[in-house]
């Protein structure tokens, strides 16, 4: 389709065989040029663009009203057409001069013949001429540096016996040869002597050219369509940056055909001869090293030829490979529990701007009418009418009633973004498929997407900040392949391990785990409370008990009631029974679930929570009754959970993290003695009794045996803390359930810091033989080395303070150079895996069809639709 | 493929008793034939394998050769795999 409502129905295809690159020659620059740019000015008084300036409307047109000169077009239909410029001196092709020093290198500075005996020209052509038809473009160039070098040994031209001077390369564009510098005219002369043959040699073939091409006599001018001028606000003319470099070129070239026919001194031609290709020079390239590059007026370095297409922000990354595109949104997110997890919250504003075509047929042309009735201020709405013959017409006050009457079946309506409807949701960076989703529309007030709190993990997304994007397709094939292959409920397993990415988080698991922990009866009301918040509206079948005429019931019983019929029995992340069970067969850790009835064990992460190795229960519900049921359970639960939280009110406090008084004791205790043994090691190692481990010197012994002490009375605090908690204690509870936090973090707040570590080891830096001037030379105790005794809460001395900054600092560092790192791992594998694809016969398959794996990952299972990269069903019933 | 041992003498290494190493073996004609039908494929849409790779050198492979591998996996059990032997880039 082109702009204009032509369309061109037949379609023709080509495959491209080959694509070859070549120099433009002189006479092809000047055959090409429609006009010879000559005048620097752009426009005359009246703002007309001058006659073979760089404006001249021969080269196009980039006015609305304006014909071109040369085809007739106007703006859009006339592609643009090149102009040339003559320049009064040659100059070199900056991309050119490797190439042109190695022309000038190898071959004779007397007859232009290439460095090499006859019998050598013949054997290597041969060679190269060979070669391209076996193995490619590679290869040759290795060949061509192969005779490159080859030329470097000879010092005597093979043909006409002429000595050959060093040539040297004066970066960045000037050549000298013993102590005389070649012009371009010198160089331009030498290039056009090298015969077709001894060129090929060097990697020109008279197919792509001549060597003396290299050197500039003619220089092409892009199209004016290339360089379009920007008219501002104010009436002013803003010029594209390639026209500003061009008018530089232009003024500098026409200075010196003055000086030239003026018989001006060579002084004068030479620094304009200089200037000129400067100019030429940074008209390709602008970062070209050794050459300060050519700035705006403002001080902005110009954008020419080489910055347009290189980079990021270039031609291919940024225009090709990368668009802007329509119908998509932007804003800040933030949580909505009460969402569905398939659902995503898009404010009002949004839903009014972000429209779905709707074709009006008999059935829906009374709440199409409806809309457009409404006008594109009030919600419901729509905001254009597209007719049959493929007019689009904007709904407007003044034009709503004449398209109400128009309006029929075969009419097209943009309607607003409504309840249901199937959008793409997505978050940067993204990294895997479920990056982006495909959610259901609900429109809310107020200005944030709102997103269940489930999908965070996902996205990986939080809610300081972080902005997403919703895009909505346009027709009905999008909608549904959106539907069926993105939505969240078809992405709850990943397709990395085969486990539950979608799962209760936080708060949730925390609520389900009290719940089913608890031993508390609750009443007929309390139950009937906690299980409408989850969408249920039955009660459990029989009451656990029943007093005063009230019945009560459990906590599993509870929790049973969001189960569908599922059998399950996995172990819980901690028993719930002893506080220390290291039974791996206890039998309260076991969670056991029969025919959808919890009858024994607590529900924590292993069963519900996202990400491996937990989510087994919601597997388990996957496995029997598919993705819906585990989507509609998944969301009970958090409800459940969050509801049964509510009710008994959760927190965190400052006095989770207090010990009693035995606890800082025996912590005390274990420091001590593992200084104590400390204490004996280092003597043993200054009296030189210690003995070495294999392999070891004494000294890195005695850095192990310190070590060890550390860790041992790190681990026994860590178990002391373990111990003397209280069960009630809500950080504790956190941890257990697994909902956040560990034990580990715990201790750190309330018993010890313990050892930091710097790259691997104790932290040794600093000053000679000590870490810092607070301890004497050669100590090697646990303090000097990062030990920290002291809690996070306890308060650190300054040496413990001081250690722990450096850690800190370390870590920012180490995180702040992995993340660029990896991302741009990232990219690089996406390029090299991006068209892989599995084909029919269930190979995997690049683009050009070449087998890559015979079977998808070598035994066809598609992990996101096993169990946990298992397959599903028993090896005996696999349908051969 | 050899190694030396501690007086200096080459002692040969048979690389298909090492676990790493799977089975293989290099496909006749006919074989051949079938394998390229199956997957309407010709050689050069195989994957590849060095005449210098030790076990194309191991198996005595000509250039040309399909070999083929017989792996086994904890989830698949038994994989087959191809590769056709090509030879290395010069220097």
């Amino acid at each position: 389709m082109i702009d204009d409502g032509i369309t061109i129905n037949k379609v023709l295809r080509e495959k491209v065989g080959s694509i070859e690159f070549r120099m433009l020659s002189p006479e092809l620059i000047k055959k090409m040029g429609v006009v010879k740019v000559v005048t620097p000015e752009l426009y005359d008084a009246d703002g007309y663009p001058i006659d073979s300036s760089l404006m001249d409307l021969k080269m196009g047109v980039i006015d609305p009203g304006l014909r071109c000169r040369t085809c007739g077009g106007k703006v859009r239909e006339c592609p643009g057409h090149f102009g040339y410029i003559e320049l009064a001196r040659p100059v070199f092709h900056i991309r050119y001069i490797p190439l042109i020093y190695v022309f000038l290198k190898s071959t004779c500075s007397d007859c232009g013949r290439i460095l090499l005996p006859q019998v050598e020209i013949e054997k290597w052509l041969e060679r190269l001429r060979n070669i391209k038809k076996i193995r490619g473009t590679i290869s040759r160039l290795a060949i061509i540096k192969a005779i490159v070098n080859k030329t470097k040994l000879i010092k005597k031209c093979p043909h006409c016996g002429a000595k050959q001077e060093k040539i040297k390369l004066v970066k960045p564009s000037s050549f000298v040869e013993g102590n005389k510098k070649l012009t371009p005219v010198d160089v331009l002369e030498r290039l056009k002597r090298v015969s077709d043959t001894d060129s090929e040699l060097l990697g020109i073939s008279p197919a792509a050219g001549r060597p003396e091409w290299m050197v500039l006599t003619l220089l092409p001018v892009p199209p004016v369509s290339v360089r379009p001028s920007i008219t501002l606000e104010s009436g002013e003319r803003s010029e594209d940056d390639l026209t500003h470099k061009l008018s530089d070129i232009v003024r500098t070239n026409q200075r010196l055909y003055e000086n030239l026919s003026a018989g001006a001194p060579e002084i004068i031609i030479e620094d304009l001869w200089d200037l000129l290709q400067y100019h030429v020079t940074t008209f390709f390239a602008n970062n070209i090293s050794q050459v300060p590059p050519a700035r705006h007026r403002s001080g902005r370095p110009l954008k020419t030829l080489a910055e347009r297409i290189k980079g990021k922000e270039g031609r291919f990354r940024r225009n090709l490979a990368g668009k802007r595109v329509n119908f998509s949104a932007r804003t800040v997110i933030s949580p909505d529990s009460q969402l569905d997890i398939d659902e995503v919250g898009v404010p009002e504003v949004i839903a009014k701007e972000l429209t779905v075509p709707e074709r009006v047929t008999e059935w829906n042309i009374k709440e199409l009418k409806e809309y457009v009735k409404n006008g594109p201020d009030k919600y419901p709405s729509a905001n254009y009418v597209i007719t049959p013959d493929g007019k689009r017409k904007v709904i407007s006050d003044e034009t709503r009633e004449v398209l109400l009457e128009e309006l029929a079946p075969g009419y097209i309506v943009e309607r607003h973004l409504k309840d249901g409807d199937i959008v793409l949701f997505n978050r940067q960076p993204s990294l895997h498929r479920m990056s982006i989703m495909a959610h259901k529309v609900r429109v809310l007030p107020h200005k944030t997407f709102r997103l269940n709190l489930c999908t965070v993990v996902p996205y990986n997304a939080d809610f300081d900040g972080d902005e997403m994007n919703l895009h909505v397709p346009q027709t009905e094939e999008a909608r549904a392949e959106a539907e069926f292959l993105l939505g969240v409920q078809n992405n709850i397993v990943t397709p990395r391990y085969g486990l539950p990415i979608i799962g209760c988080v936080q708060d949730q698991i925390t609520g389900l785990y009290l719940l089913t922990k608890t031993e508390d009866l609750f009443s007929q009301k309390e139950v009937s409370q906690l299980l409408a918040q989850a969408r249920v509206t039955q009660l459990p079948k029989k009451p656990a008990s029943r007093k005063g005429g009230i019945n009560y019931y459990n906590g599993k019983q509870i929790f049973s009631m969001i189960l569908p019929e599922v059998d399950y029995r996995e172990k819980s992340k901690t028993c719930p029974k002893h506080q220390h069970c290291k039974d791996p067969r206890c039998k309260y850790s076991m969670v056991v679930i029969e025919k959808g009835e919890l009858k024994q064990g607590v529900i924590d992460v292993k069963a519900i929570g996202p990400e491996a190795p937990k989510g087994k229960l919601i597997q388990a519900i996957i496995n029997k009754y598919g993705d819906k049921a585990a989507v509609e359970f998944i969301q009970k639960a958090a409800l459940l959970g969050m509801a049964y939280l509510q009710k008994i009110g959760f927190t965190t406090l400052l006095t989770d993290t207090d010990l009693p008084e035995e606890a800082i004791k025996e912590i005390k205790e274990a420091f001590d003695f593992a200084q104590k043994k400390i204490d004996a090691y280092i003597k043993d190692y200054e009296e030189g009794k210690l003995e070495a481990y294999p392999g070891r010197t004494v000294r890195e012994t005695l850095e192990f045996k310190i070590i060890e002490s550390i860790n041992r009375a790190r681990n026994k605090t860590g178990r002391i803390v373990e111990r003397h908690l209280k069960q009630d204690n809500y950080t504790l509870i956190m941890a257990q359930s697994g909902a956040r936090g560990s034990l580990l973090n715990l201790s750190l707040m309330s018993a010890s810091v313990g050892q930091l570590s710097l790259r691997g080891t104790r932290i040794r830096k600093g000053y000679r033989n000590r870490t810092l001037p607070h301890f004497r030379w050669g100590d090697v105790g646990p303090a000097a080395g990062g030990f920290v005794r002291h809690s996070y809460k306890g308060g650190l001395t300054p040496t413990e303070f001081f250690f722990n900054a450096i850690t800190g600092r370390d870590t920012i560092m180490d995180t702040s150079m992995r993340t660029p790192k990896s991302g741009y791992l990232q990219r690089r594998l996406i390029n090299a895996l991006q068209d892989l694809k599995i084909a029919y016969d269930n190979t995997v398959r690049d683009a050009s069809g070449r087998i890559v794996q015979f079977v998808y990952g070598g035994d066809g299972i598609d992990v996101s639709k096993s169990d946990n990269g298992r397959l599903l069903i028993p090896k005996e019933e696999v349908v051969k | 493929m050899a190694t030396k041992t501690k007086k200096g003498e080459e002692k040969p290494i048979d690389i298909f008793k090492s676990r790493l190493v799977p089975d293989c073996k290099i496909m006749s004609p006919e074989e051949e034939k079938k394998l390229l039908e199956k997957y309407n494929i010709t050689k050069q849409q195989l994957p590849r394998i060095r005449l210098t790779d030790p076990v194309a050198k191991a198996l005595d492979a000509k250039l040309g050769n399909i070999i083929e591998f017989t792996r086994t996996s904890k989830t698949a059990g038994l994989s087959k795999f191809y590769r056709v032997v090509v030879g290395g880039i010069s220097e």
